[in-house]
């Protein structure tokens, strides 16, 4: 089959849907995509308003707007959004998006399966959202949902949290086989494992990992369901259980899962560096070599969450040698990356922009991980501010950031427009300096022994926490610029060429932009 | 669009996913006996296990004394007292010690309560040898009435030179649910 793409076009028209049922019933790649993108957006801005509702009260010390209970639903809602609303369902779309037309595939390998996985996250999370209307309020007990907080003290709507998070799972692990499905099987021809861009083998390990670990979550809060409602003991010494446990089964998936929040930056980076360093990638093979370790290694790792509940030295230091292992091949990436930009004949249009903020941020981020690691040092900061500008670090300016960065790079693809360069840098250098003011400060108020998800604080912390807000308003104003960098390429702007970007590489850009409905139909000849 | 040929292939992958899928499913649940055996065998988390040892005979290591303190409370909103006779005795390591637990029921019905003991340091808790001790059972208190449970032990003369205090904390539950009311009845003393 040698269709012209013109033809391919018209011959769609007569199929396809229009209106509501075209997004209803899309099977394509392109489409779900999009919508993917599109939620995850909507959610980046619901779980950001919630943070609104958390700095706001902190801006001054004593209880002014929400009550503590509100608040922990706030600090617990933000939490599950931003992690299984926020980010994973971009990544998801991006790799609906990308993965394809990166390995040269008309679309994905499971494409009915694909409109499923996307069309039950809207009810998941109207579940979780509309739970904070009920009677008593929605999750109070923090995004880890601890056992007892979650049984014995939580409130009746806890059923719905865990139906929520059901669901959430099972779009995640359908996403997750069709990716790698999709690699496996549809790769065009002369596209080996070791041909592959690294957004499609980082996005390929992921897959791996939600496989692994999203069914110990769904384990887990169904424990959580049975232990509050059906008299069972999992987490509940009196009838024999153990509250320890739950953190033991809980972490076992989530340090996992900060992986997979995280592996597909490593992948949109490792594209957007070398195209506007204009040379190829320093270290392919080492960069996966180095994804693969570190997923490995996150299953060894889980109880460097839970020093402090009293593990025998011998586990302690096992998981902090194991922890500070991980720092090795983040290192390998992190160097491959300044190489690659070594001698680069670099230019800084917006996603690489956002590519070195994440690669400069995130390896903060990462350093203030390698001191929660040191387990004594873990003691005096478990709990505390600290923790939260860690994981802030590398997940708002680390994953959020590698984001916004493939957002701007494959936009043109996308809309066939170039967006407005000058809102987009306006955007990055908002978002840069408010994420500072927003998370930096809060090491200190950590390092001071501010704790964490508690609505009131110590007059000694007035004047960061005033400052962490100021920051905290600017950031989430700052995003609205991003919206509307959006929606103006999306309506318009200057024609874009099938490679707008000149050190740009990969089968992405040999189609043109916007890139058609149908992508090779025809299998590309890779070389 | 031109037949997939690699069709089959989709299927059987799909099919290896979404086995692995389900075992990581049961993995998660098979944690909780694996975490059970696990505590039992290193006796982390302060666990042991509740079989009776044998009163064998070792020799009594004089020249160490260790300090064993006591802890007790009852589960939230227990309406019993639950107390140690003293809080804190010092042993030497394979001397044998008797300690009475007192524990009084304040409500007007009978009740059943268990004991779960808990030990620290965690790794104290291999050398706690217990030969007799109210955990060992369910305890039924008629209404109002009060007990002392006798708890017997000794520390194995192996325990760690490091080791120079021992907690051992008790938590008290009520059963009287698990327990059928032909059961409870049986289970108390006299009644009168």
């Amino acid at each position: 089959m040698s269709t012209v793409v013109g033809e391919m076009d018209q011959h769609d028209h007569h199929h396809a849907p229009s209106g509501i049922s075209r997004w209803l019933f899309t099977t394509n790649h392109k489409d779900i995509g999009s919508m993917y993108l599109w939620f995850s957006f909507i959610m980046f801005l619901v779980g950001g308003s919630m943070a609104m509702v958390i700095r706001a009260e902190l801006f001054q010390p004593g209880l002014q707007l929400v009550d503590p209970h509100f608040f922990n639903q706030m600090t617990t809602v933000h939490g599950l959004i931003m992690v299984f609303g926020a980010v994973m369902p971009a990544f998801t779309g991006l790799a609906n998006w990308m993965i394809p037309m990166m390995i040269g595939a008309p679309d994905m390998a499971l494409p009915r399966m694909n409109n499923w996985s996307f069309w039950i996250l809207p009810f998941a999370f109207a579940i979780l959202l509309a739970s904070l209307f009920m009677e008593g309020g929605g999750p109070a007990f923090g995004w880890t949902f601890y056992a007892p907080l979650s049984t014995t003290y939580s409130s009746d709507s806890t059923a719905l949290f865990v139906f929520s998070v059901h669901i959430m799972g099972i779009s995640s692990i359908m996403g997750a086989i069709n990716v790698i499905v999709t690699i496996m099987n549809m790769r065009a021809p002369g596209m080996s494992y070791m041909k592959m861009p690294l957004f499609v083998w980082t996005w390929f390990i992921t897959a791996f990992l939600l496989i692994a670990v999203m069914p110990v979550l769904a384990g887990a809060v169904t424990m959580v369901l049975t232990d509050k409602y059906f008299g069972t003991s999992f987490f509940d010494a009196a009838g024999g259980g153990d509250p320890v446990m739950f953190q033991h089964i809980f972490w076992f998936f989530g340090h996992p899962e900060v992986y997979i929040m995280i592996l597909p930056s490593f992948g949109i980076i490792s594209a957007i560096i070398p195209a506007f360093s204009r040379k190829r990638l320093f270290g392919y093979a080492s960069m996966v070599y180095a994804t693969a370790a570190i997923a490995g290694l996150s299953f060894l790792v889980w109880a460097h969450h839970m020093f402090t509940t009293g593990m025998p030295v011998f586990a302690e230091l096992f998981f902090m040698y194991c922890t500070m292992l991980i720092s090795i091949p983040t290192g390998v990436k992190v160097f491959n990356w300044v190489a690659t930009m070594w001698r680069g004949a670099m230019t800084f249009e917006t996603p690489m922009l956002f590519a070195l903020a994440f690669v400069i941020l995130f390896t903060i981020g990462g350093f203030s991980g390698l001191m929660l690691a040191i387990t004594p040092i873990d003691f005096q900061y478990h709990d505390t501010y600290f923790v939260v500008a860690h994981f802030h670090y590398v997940l708002v300016s680390g994953a959020i950031f590698s984001i916004m960065a493939a957002a701007y790079y494959w936009l043109p693809k996308w809309t066939g427009h170039m967006y407005d360069e000058k809102l987009g840098k306006l955007h990055f250098w908002a978002s840069l300096i408010s994420v500072n003011v927003l998370f930096f400060p809060m090491h200190f108020a950590g390092l001071a022994g501010m704790p964490r998800r508690i609505p009131d604080y110590s007059l000694a912390f007035a004047d960061i926490n005033q400052i962490v807000s100021i920051g905290g308003f600017a950031f989430g104003l700052s995003q609205l610029i991003f919206l509307w960098v959006v929606i103006k390429c999306v309506k318009g702007g200057e024609k874009a060429p099938a490679k707008p970007w000149e050190g740009a590489e990969g089968l992405e850009w040999t189609v043109p932009s916007p890139a058609p409905y149908h992508t090779f139909d025809t299998p590309p000849e890779v070389k | 669009m031109s037949e997939q040929p690699t069709r089959p292939d989709n299927t059987r992958i799909v099919r290896r996913l979404l086995l692995t899928v389900i075992g990581m499913f049961a993995f998660g649940f098979a944690l909780v006996p694996l975490y059970d055996v696990f505590c039992d065998i290193t006796g982390f988390n302060g666990r042991f296990t509740d079989g009776q040892a044998a009163a064998n005979t070792r020799s009594v290591d004089t020249s160490r004394t260790i300090n064993v303190q006591f802890i007790t409370r009852v589960n939230q909103g227990m309406p019993w007292d639950f107390a140690p006779e003293v809080t804190s005795v010092r042993v030497h390591p394979g001397e044998t010690k008797v300690v009475n637990f007192l524990a009084k029921n304040r409500t007007g019905k009978n009740m059943v309560a268990q004991a779960i003991p808990s030990v620290a340091p965690g790794e104290a808790s291999l050398y706690l040898n217990k030969v007799e001790c109210f955990c060992f059972n369910q305890q039924p208190l008629a209404a109002g009435d009060n007990v002392a449970m006798p708890m017997q032990f000794y520390l194995d003369p192996e325990i760690p030179a490091d080791i120079h205090t021992v907690t051992l904390s008790y938590t008290m539950y009520d059963m009287t649910e698990n327990v059928t009311p032909d059961a409870l009845a049986a289970l108390m003393p006299t009644t009168n």
